[in-house]
């Protein structure tokens, strides 16, 4: 245990001691909090300079999906979903708002929770709200595989994260990335080559933050040497082809789409949705007439309502930070978030909120 | 959302869940995306996440991090891996 800071001070000196300069992009929730939770930017030289991208599922659920889940909750569906989901505000209200006017939706761990409640009450038709990178799609999968019964759904918002990490290379002004760990776990590291050939030095971190000023150091070297690649910097959990056998679970299940990501706009083949065989699980086949109609009564009720509009925008693609937000920490708090970014742990607003007023485990 | 916590495998419930002990509480989780359960994962160390082992973690991988570590920051007289994370005993962030 002892080894613990002198390891992240040596990683930090070699930080420190080079000349390479980088405006480093992550693209994952978690790194967030372990960038937050340990200070890791108060430590960092001035030359190196971190900063969040779209990296937190529930913060790029579109307001429509929101919408959806809620308006099938209202019809008298059981939703079910992640308790990170129940906040978010879609364009009227979020989830928790819908239940507490009486809408029955629940949270849980699992989807095999949610499939759970519906095998013990058939008389409900349970939906099941699944977002999700690819981290989280290959257990809904499974769970589909293995056989669920008639009244249960699924309400897809599931997003593959290479294609926006692409997108963001052309627009966002970033020299680097550091790709998501448990997402390439999963993919594995060669979907990021792509990347890494347009000439951005790419790390697969893990989540210490001894992982994370590791992950600097190899960007900053592959900088040194002059090349751009994909380094492993998470080899005890990142193999390079990933996980074979989730793969073809998620495969078998399900099929790339264009996706709509909140606050980015639609992007080509970054959504995974349920192939023909599944579309009796498919919650939006299965209320395919309802949501129609649903939607045009939640557009009017939104119109209606006065609000104040948040940058989450700006901030999901890292062209401003949280306090460049006229909202942030006034309107916008974790306990009343007006955007997504302040709901989830792992959204950028919620972190620089919690540790900048707490204090993280500032190392030396 | 990606939180992935690593446990060590406790005991096999059936062919496709096993127990998993994570950083003191024991969890039923699925194994699917390993290839099921076995017998032969006792003991062996997974990432969890939404109730699924997503990935084995090996002794083996865990000295490779150490290696690269070492390799990069001249850190030989650092011991172990064990001292960089907790991250085969309790909950990783």
């Amino acid at each position: 245990m002892s080894a613990v800071p002198e390891l992240e001070k040596r990683l930090l000196e070699r930080i420190r001691n080079s000349k390479v300069s980088l405006r480093i992009m992550h693209v994952c929730g978690t790194h967030e909090r372990t960038i937050a939770k340990y200070g890791l930017r108060s430590v960092l030289p001035k030359s190196i300079d971190v900063i969040s991208g779209p990296g937190c599922p529930v913060c790029v659920t579109p307001e429509e999906d929101v919408n959806i889940a809620i308006a099938l909750a209202k019809s008298g569906a059981t939703v079910v979903t992640f308790g990170d989901m129940m906040r978010v505000p879609g364009s009227a209200e979020s989830l928790l708002n819908a239940k507490s006017e009486g809408a029955d939706i629940r949270m849980v761990y699992s989807i095999d929770d949610a499939v759970s409640i519906a095998e013990k009450k058939p008389e409900l038709e349970v939906v099941f709200f699944g977002i999700g990178f690819e981290t989280t799609v290959p257990a809904n999968a499974a769970a589909l595989i293995r056989n669920t019964p008639e009244n249960f759904s699924l309400l897809a918002s599931q997003k593959r994260t290479p294609p926006a990490i692409e997108l963001l290379a052309n627009d966002a002004n970033v020299d680097a990335f550091i790709a998501p760990g448990h997402v390439a776990t999963i993919i594995g590291t060669k979907p990021f080559e792509p990347l890494a050939k347009k000439g951005f030095p790419v790390v697969v971190s893990g989540f210490e933050a001894s992982d994370i000023l590791l992950g600097i150091n190899l960007l900053q070297m592959q900088v040194e040497e002059g090349c751009s690649r994909v380094d492993n910097g998470y080899p005890r959990a990142v193999k390079p082809e990933g996980n074979q056998i989730a793969l073809k679970i998620m495969d078998k299940v399900f099929e790339t789409s264009d996706s709509e990501w909140r606050g980015i706009g639609r992007i080509e083949n970054s959504g995974l949705v349920l192939r023909k065989e599944f579309e009796e699980k498919d919650a939006a086949k299965k209320y395919e007439d309802f949501y129609a109609s649903s939607l045009e009564d939640i557009h009017k009720k939104a119109e209606r309502k006065d609000k104040k509009r948040c940058i989450c925008a700006a901030i999901l693609t890292g062209k401003a930070k949280p306090p460049q937000c006229p909202n942030f920490g006034k309107e916008c708090t974790p306990k009343v978030p007006a955007g997504p970014c302040m709901v989830s742990q792992e959204g950028m607003c919620y972190n620089w909120f919690k540790y900048s007023r707490e204090g993280g485990s500032k190392l030396a | 959302m990606c939180i992935a916590i690593p446990g060590k495998i406790k005991a096999i419930v059936n062919e496709s869940i096993a127990t998993v002990d994570m950083g003191g509480i024991c969890r039923n989780v699925k194994m699917d995306l390993l290839g099921g359960a076995s017998e032969s994962m006792l003991g062996k160390h997974v990432l969890v996440h939404v109730g699924y082992a997503i990935s084995e973690i090996s002794e083996e991988e865990s000295e490779e991090t150490m290696r690269l570590l070492k390799q990069i920051a001249g850190l030989e007289d650092v011991g172990t891996f064990e001292g960089m994370s907790d991250a085969f005993e309790s909950e990783s962030p």
